[in-house]
């Protein structure tokens, strides 16, 4: 051990020090949910699946429902989510989150159970199942993760990308001619009666992930009291495959992503009959 | 108490349905199975609470059917084969996730759109795998109305005693015809909850999941050789067929399903003329009855099989296997729904064999 590591070690363990001490219990304001494992999420750094994960993760842990909670995640980058999520899990093919969910929750319906969806998953291949599950007003949730792209498969097109952005699949940005518009699913299944509760949120700033939680919130809730299905989009990044930085995506977020899919309520229940 | 019926063949099976104490059926109405979902429609939920929902497609229906059955309860669908063609991807997930449930296919002509007549067109598909990757699913060939009702129960107990698909593999004139049937009693819907089963994890277990995703390669082989051994324990242990007359039997006629019944009418009719003619029926199709036809194809007295089928030839490639060479095996099949009639069959046995048996 030459000088340098010895002073470097020293310096470390002066940290640690400073660490257990800022780490003591009346300091403590945010404590990880025991329904998030420890497992490391292999999720790129600055993706917005970590944080809804967590949202997800902290509602069912405070609202004490764990033990009567099934998730369901289809192919796309959070179809691990199972690996981090400490609560019973199916795996569901390719767009068929929705329909996997009734399965569940028809034979088992005082259980609690949402599916967890990207864009690709949501309002492409499974676009039938997404509209025909609200459409029966199913007594689940359905969380709707919108980042305008193909994450798993490596940035191809998805059906919200927006118009001109460029994709491996629209390398000369998208051509809403020949490629159609970006779908707005949710404000689709917001004309729909069976659909209780829809709303957009995002994840890229403090004060939306609270929105955010508090939509997942009520969801859960709601399905508590088998109000009908409720959809929450969350507009989240994919910094990888929009080739930016953490912060150049959370601003890329901001400025294009808002505009076309503004944040707020499409539907709320109606109060006066709750 | 055990009551007897006359019914057609798929109202029968949506009544074994109800009766062996189903808790899901999703499904999609196709001809010529339609009967099944709106018996069931009908009948179900008042009498047992089971759930019986019509989906958007059969795609729909058949992970409807994966999200129940990984709940542990006991799901089914039935659908004809163009839909069943839809539900490939899902089968094959369930497959591979090792869930318990049943499939039943009235097979109508194709390919294609093709006819809604009957048709065994579907044996490759439902035998030999049909959607992606190496599985099996347990196929049940019924050949009368009776085995209409009494499969479904056996395909219930196969598919929780080895947490595996299981296929009725019927055909639309099986499921039109009227029969008296003796139902049995009704059974209790399910009460326990199976290990595995995603219900909501209690405290004092570890989170059940189900999946069919192992990107590890060693992990997913190691997945992929404990399906085939469990393969190889179905093809010891559930291996079902019938043999009639062949103990003097000079010629063998292979057949499933509806085919088999009509093959017994042609063998009545050959042994009129002289012709000692047997009829060997699989009833399991996977696993098929290998040794049993290699078996009866050493016999001395046997000197071929004509194996009949509507369709182009699917099961003979299994009868060509299992009798090895050890005798000719001739082939008669009629397509586009419709059914071969004994006399054909009987014209194809003389054809084929008549100069040679002494
Ligand atoms: S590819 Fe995109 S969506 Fe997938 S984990 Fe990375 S950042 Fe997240």
């Amino acid at each position: 051990m030459n000088e340098k590591t010895m002073l470097e070690e020293d310096l470390r363990e002066q940290e640690v020090d400073q660490a257990e001490c800022i780490f003591c219990n009346e300091n403590i304001v945010y404590e990880k949910p025991d329904t998030l494992l420890d497992t490391p999420m292999h999720y790129c750094p600055g993706c917005g699946h970590g944080v809804a994960h967590r949202l997800i993760a902290e509602v069912i842990s405070e609202l004490g429902i764990q033990e009567n909670t099934i998730g369901v995640a289809p192919v796309g980058c959070a179809v691990f989510a199972y690996n981090y999520l400490n609560i019973d899990m199916q795996e569901a093919a390719h767009g068929r989150a929705s329909a996997v969910a009734t399965g569940i929750k028809r034979v088992m319906p005082e259980k609690y159970v949402f599916s967890y969806q990207g864009d690709g998953d949501l309002a492409a291949i499974g676009t039938a199942e997404t509209i025909h599950t609200c459409n029966r007003g199913e007594n689940i949730l359905i969380v709707f993760i919108n980042n305008a792209i193909y994450g798993m498969t490596g940035g191809q097109m998805a059906p919200t990308t927006l118009p001109g952005m460029k994709t491996t699949t629209s390398p000369f940005g998208r051509d809403v001619l020949t490629m159609g518009n970006p779908l707005k699913i949710t404000e689709i299944v917001a004309t729909l009666p069976g659909v209780y509760y829809c709303t957009r949120t995002a994840v890229n700033t403090p004060a939306n992930v609270r929105r955010a939680k508090k939509a997942i919130l009520k969801s859960f809730e709601y399905q508590k009291l088998n109000k009908g299905l409720c959809f929450v989009e969350i507009v989240s990044d994919c910094p990888s495959n929009w080739k930016m930085n953490p912060v150049q995506a959370n601003k890329w977020l901001e400025e294009n992503m808002l505009p076309y899919y503004p944040l707020g309520d499409l539907k709320v229940p109606n109060e006066k009959e709750n | 108490m055990k009551e007897s019926r006359l019914m057609k063949g798929n109202e029968a099976l949506a009544e074994a349905v109800i009766r062996s104490g189903c808790d899901a059926y999703f499904g999609y109405p196709i001809t010529p199975q339609s009967e099944i979902l709106e018996y069931l429609s009908l009948e179900a939920h008042k009498r047992t609470g089971m759930v019986v929902l019509q989906a958007e497609s059969e795609v729909a229906s058949i992970n409807m059917v994966y999200g129940a059955a990984g709940t542990g309860k006991r799901a089914m669908t039935s659908s004809s084969s163009p839909g069943i063609s839809l539900m490939q991807e899902g089968i094959s997930y369930i497959a591979c996730a090792e869930l318990p449930c049943l499939l039943v296919n009235v097979v109508r002509g194709g390919p294609g759109l093709g006819t809604i007549q009957p048709s065994q067109g579907d044996y490759f598909q439902a035998v030999k795998g049909g959607g992606h990757g190496d599985y099996r699913m347990i196929v049940l060939a019924p050949s009368n109305v009776q085995e209409m009702v009494d499969f479904v129960r056996l395909g219930f107990d196969l598919a929780f005693k080895w947490r595996n698909p299981v296929m009725i593999l019927a055909d639309g004139a099986l499921g039109q015809m009227m029969e008296k049937v003796e139902l049995f009693e009704q059974m209790q819907r399910k009460t326990n909850i199976e290990p595995w089963a995603t219900v909501g994890k209690p405290k004092d277990r570890e989170r059940n999941i189900i999946t069919s995703l192992h990107i590890k390669p060693d992990k997913m082989e190691e997945i992929n050789l404990h399906l085939q051994a469990k393969y190889k324990e179905i093809e010891k242990e559930e291996t079902r067929f019938a043999t009639i007359d062949c103990d003097d039997a000079e010629v063998i006629l292979t057949a499933y399903g509806l085919v088999a019944r009509i093959c017994q009418k042609a063998a009545q009719l050959a042994r009129a003329k002289g012709i000692k003619v047997g009829v060997f029926r699989p009833k399991t199709l996977f696993p098929f009855p290998y040794d049993a036809i290699n078996k009866l194809a050493a016999k001395e007295n046997i000197k071929g099989f004509l194996d009949v089928e509507m369709n182009a030839g699917q099961m003979v490639e299994d009868v060509r296997l299992a009798v090895n060479g050890q005798k000719k095996v001739e082939f008669h099949g009629r397509m586009g729904g419709i059914v071969p009639s004994p006399e054909e069959i009987l014209a194809k046995i003389e054809e084929k064999f008549v100069g040679e048996l002494v």
